[in-house]
C-alpha cells in the first residue's frame, strides 16, 4: 500500500503500541500533524518542548511502555535537549520524533535549521536522521526496539519535511537489522552459582536496589531474594518503589541523604548485592570510602556500567529479572537475625531524632508529605522535583506501590514533574498522582498548568514553598559562610496562579490546616494545587558532606 | 579502592574497531572518547574487507582500568560490530608521512642520501623544496623527521597508525 511518510510515521507508531504522543507543532510537522486524526493516537498538546519530552519519560515510567514526543525543527527540537537528557541519565525509554527543513536545505542554515542529531549525540541512545521517505518505516522499528531494549534510553529521529511528504510502498519491517546491538539478558550461571555461595557466606549482606528492577519487574524476586535469606533491602533514589516500603527488610534510599540505619548498614557490610544500579555518587559517595568491608556483586544489564565507578569482586551481566529467577533457588535460606538486630537498633535510635517535627508546631515539610502517604496509603503515583523537595518525599513517603515514585534521579531537572505528572497521569488515569515539588523548580515548567486543565488531568500537587532554591540554600548555610547568593526568590501567589489557569488552589500556612487542605484536595474531582508556606530555612538531614563515606552523615538535630 | 581515571599508570593501547558505515558513526565514536574524557592518540578510519564496515584503529593512553571501560563504551555504541586490543598480539604497525622539506641545490644529494636510508621515497622536487613519502612504525617516521628538521620542513603531514595483527586471526574474527 502506498503511504507518504507521514502516515507512515503514524501507522509504525500505531503497530508500536503507541496511544498517546506529546507535542507541539511547528513549520517543518504540520505534514506530520495533517496525518494524524485518521489515526487512534491521542495528542497532547504541551507548551513548551522540553515539558513534551519529561511528559513523555513520566509516561515511560508509569506504564513500562515507550514515551514519545514531537517538535518541530529548529528551537522545537533544542527544547527538547533537557528533556532527553534526562530520560537517557535515568533509562527512561523515549523516541522523540522532530522536524527537519528538507533534505535540499540541510547544511545551509535555512529558517528553524538546527543540527539535532548532531547536538543529542552524546545524550541520546541513538538517532539518526531520515531524509528518505523509504529509510522511515525501518528506522522507526529500530528506534523503538532500541529505546525499550537492554538498558532503556532515548532515541531521536529527525525527519526532513519532504520525507514526511514523499510516498513509497509501506511494508512493515519484520525484523531490525542491529548487527552491533545484542544485549546480553541472561547471566552467565557460573557467576550466577558464585554469587549465591557468596551469599550464602555473608554474615552481614546488605541488597542495593535501583531501577533496573523495577525497569526489569523483578519485585516479586527480589522479595523472595530478601525473604529467603533475610537480607535488608536498601535503594538508590530511582530504586525506592522496587520494594514495598513498610515491609520489614526495607531499609529505604541510601546515599547522601540516605536514613542513617541505611547507611550504616551499608559501610559496616560483608557483601553487597547491587541490583540494576549504576552505583551512582549520590548514593556511593566518594568511591573509595564505599562499603569497604564489602565484596560486591553487580548485576546489570549493561556491561559499562561494571566496574564503571567501584571495584566489583562478582559481576553479572544481564536482566535482573532472569538473574534473579536463576539465582533464588542456589540460595540458602538464613537468618541474620544478629545482623538484623544491630540495623534494628541504629534503626529505633534513629527514630528519637525524628520526634519534634511530629510534636511542633510549625509548618513542616516532613508533615505535609507524611500526611499525604497516610492520606493515600502509600499508593499514591508520586512525581517528585528536584532538590529539598526530592529529598522530603524520599525520606517522609512510604512507597508500598510497585513502581510509585517517579523522578529526576541522574541528571537532577529541576522543573520535571510537572510535566512528567501529565505523562504519568495520561498513562495511568485510574492512579492517584501527585506531585511534590518546590516553589523554584515548579516555575521552571509552570505553563503545564495550562496542558493539566487542557486535559482535565485530575492530578495533586503539593508545592512546599519556602522561597528559596533550598538545596542550594542549605549548601551554603553549611558549607559557604550562609552567603544565600543568587537563591531567595520571589514568587507569585500560587493559589491565584492555579485560580487563573481555571484549578483549584489552596494556600496552607499553619500544620493544623495540612489535613483538612489534603482532604479537599483528595474530594476535588479535578486537578488541585496546594502551597504550602513551608518553613523557610528548613534543612534535609541526615547529610553527607560531599566526598565524606556515608556513614559520616549530619544527623537530624534532637530539637529543634 | 577507586576506579577513577589512573594517569599515572597509563600506557598506549592499540584498539582495532569495527563498525557499520552509517553517517555519523565516526562523529559518534570520536564524541565519546571526547565527553568520557579518554586520551586519544592517534585515529584513523577507512574501509575494511567486508563492504559496508568500515575499521578504525585507535590509539590511547589508559590504564587497564580505563581501557576496559573504553572497550565497553564502544561496545555500547549501537553501530559499534567488534572491538579488538591488539596492543600485546604480534601485529604489523605502520604509519605514512608525507614530508616537505626545504631544499636547495646544495643541500639535495646530501637529503637524497637520508632518503634512501630509510628506504623512503622522493616523490616530488620543485625548485626550492622536496616532498619525501614515508611508510614505517611510528618510531622510523620520527628519526626521519628528526633528521630532515635541520634542513628545514615546510609541511608534514602523517596519517596516524594503522595496524593489523599477524598470521591467521583477522581482529574482527574472534570471540
Amino acid at each position: 500500500m502506498k503511504m507518504n511518510g507521514a502516515q507512515i510515521i503514524w501507522e509504525c507508531l500505531v503497530r508500536e503500541g503507541v496511544e498517546i504522543v506529546f507535542g507541539i507543532t511547528g513549520g517543518k510537522v504540520i505534514p506530520l500533524y495533517h496525518e494524524l486524526p485518521a489515526y487512534p493516537i491521542h495528542h497532547i498538546t504541551m507548551r513548551h518542548e522540553q515539558a513534551a519530552a519529561h511528559a513523555a519519560d513520566g509516561y515511560a515510567r508509569a506504564t513500562g511502555k515507550v514515551g514519545v514526543c514531537i517538535a518541530t525543527s529548529g528551537p522545537g527540537a533544542t527544547n527538547l535537549v533537557t528533556g532527553l537528557a534526562n530520560a537517557q541519565m535515568d533509562s527512561s525509554p523515549i523516541v522523540a520524533i522532530t522536524g527537519q527543513v528538507a533534505s535540499g536545505d540541510l547544511g545551509t542554515d535555512a529558517f528553524q535549521e538546527v543540527d539535532i542529531t548532531g547536538i543529542t549525540m552524546p545524550i541520546t541512545k541513538h538517532n539518526c536522521l531520515i531524509t528518505n521517505v523509504t529509510e522511515l518505516a525501518q528506522a522507526i522499528r529500530e528506534a523503538f526496539h532500541i529505546a525499550r531494549t537492554g538498558h532503556p534510553g532515548a532515541v531521536l529521529l529527525d525527519v526532513t519535511v519532504d520525507a514526511q511528504m514523499g510516498q513509497c510502498e509501506f511494508v512493515y519491517p519484520e525484523a531490525v537489522n542491529l548487527p552491533g546491538y545484542k544485549p546480553h539478558t541472561r547471566g552467565n550461571l557460573r557467576q550466577v552459582a558464585q554469587a549465591a555461595e557468596m551469599i550464602n557466606q555473608a554474615k552481614r549482606p546488605v541488597l542495593m536496589v535501583g531501577r533496573g528492577v523495577i525497569v526489569a519487574h523483578a519485585q516479586d524476586e527480589l522479595v523472595e531474594l530478601a525473604e529467603k535469606a533475610q537480607i535488608p533491602v536498601s535503594t538508590t533514589l530511582l530504586g525506592k518503589s522496587a520494594i514495598p516500603e513498610s515491609h520489614p527488610l526495607s531499609l529505604g534510599m541510601g546515599g547522601m541523604h540516605g536514613e542513617s540505619y541505611t547507611n550504616l548498614a551499608v559501610q559496616q557490610a560483608d557483601l553487597i548485592i547491587g541490583i540494576g544500579t549504576r552505583f551512582d555518587d549520590r548514593f556511593t559517595s566518594a568511591a573509595h570510602t564505599f562499603a569497604p568491608q564489602a565484596k560486591i556483586i553487580h548485576i546489570d544489564i549493561d556491561p559499562a556500567e561494571i566496574a564503571k565507578r567501584v571495584r566489583v569482586d562478582l559481576p553479572i551481566v544481564g536482566d535482573a529479572l532472569n538473574v534473579l529467577r536463576e539465582l533464588v533457588p542456589l540460595v540458602k535460606e538464613a537468618g541474620h537475625a544478629e545482623w538484623i538486630e544491630i540495623i534494628d537498633g541504629w534503626r529505633s535510635e534513629s527514630h528519637e531524632h525524628s520526634r519534634h517535627w511530629e510534636e511542633g508546631e510549625v509548618l513542616v515539610p516532613q508533615y505535609v508529605v507524611r500526611s499525604i502517604s497516610e492520606l493515600t496509603q502509600g499508593d499514591a503515583l508520586m512525581v517528585s522535583d528536584v532538590g529539598q523537595n526530592q529529598m522530603w518525599e524520599a525520606q517522609y513517603y512510604i512507597h508500598n506501590r510497585f513502581g510509585g515514585l517517579i523522578s529526576s534521579g541522574g541528571l537532577g531537572t529541576m522543573g520535571f514533574a510537572l510535566p512528567a505528572s501529565i505523562g504519568a497521569q495520561a498513562g495511568c488515569p485510574e492512579c492517584t498522582v501527585w506531585v511534590v515539588a518546590g516553589d523554584g523548580g515548579l516555575q521552571m515548567t509552570i505553563q503545564e498548568l495550562a496542558t493539566i486543565v487542557q486535559e482535565r488531568l485530575p492530578i495533586k500537587i503539593a508545592l512546599l514553598n519556602n522561597g528559596y532554591l533550598g538545596m542550594v540554600r542549605q549548601w551554603q548555610e553549611f558549607f559557604f559562610e550562609r552567603n544565600y547568593c543568587g537563591t531567595p526568590i520571589l514568587g507569585p501567589d500560587f493559589a491565584k496562579v492555579a485560580e487563573a489557569y481555571g484549578m483549584a488552589g489552596i494556600t496552607v500556612c499553619e500544620k493544623a490546616q495540612v489535613g483538612v487542605a489534603l482532604e479537599r484536595a483528595m474530594q476535588i474531582d479535578g486537578p488541585v494545587l496546594i502551597d504550602f508556606r513551608i518553613e523557610q530555612e528548613h534543612n534535609v538531614f541526615p547529610m553527607v558532606p560531599a566526598g565524606r563515606p556515608i556513614d559520616e552523615m549530619i544527623r537530624r538535630p534532637k530539637q529543634v | 579502592m577507586t576506579l577513577a581515571k589512573d594517569y599515572n599508570n597509563n600506557s598506549r593501547r592499540t584498539l582495532v574497531v569495527l563498525m557499520e558505515d552509517k553517517p555519523g558513526v565516526l562523529s559518534n565514536v570520536s564524541n565519546m572518547f571526547r565527553r568520557r574524557n579518554y586520551n586519544i592518540e592517534s585515529l584513523t578510519v577507512g574501509h575494511s574487507e567486508t563492504p559496508n564496515i568500515s575499521r578504525m584503529t585507535v590509539v590511547v593512553h589508559a590504564s587497564d582500568t580505563v581501557l576496559e571501560q573504553v572497550i565497553k563504551q564502544l561496545y555500547k555504541l549501537i553501530h559499534v560490530t567488534k572491538v579488538t586490543d591488539i596492543t600485546d598480539d604480534d601485529a604489523v604497525i605502520r604509519e605514512l608521512a608525507l614530508i616537505r622539506v626545504h631544499a636547495i641545490s646544495t643541500s639535495r644529494a646530501e637529503i637524497k642520501q637520508l632518503v634512501d636510508i630509510f628506504r623512503a621515497q622522493i616523490i616530488d622536487v620543485a625548485h626550492d623544496s622536496m616532498t619525501i613519502e614515508i611508510t614505517g612504525t611510528e618510531d622510523k617516521v620520527d628519526s626521519l623527521v628528526e633528521i630532515l628538521r635541520p634542513f628545514g620542513i615546510k609541511e608534514l603531514t602523517r596519517t596516524g597508525r594503522v595496524a593489523m595483527v599477524r598470521g591467521g586471526l583477522a581482529a574482527g574474527g574472534r570471540g
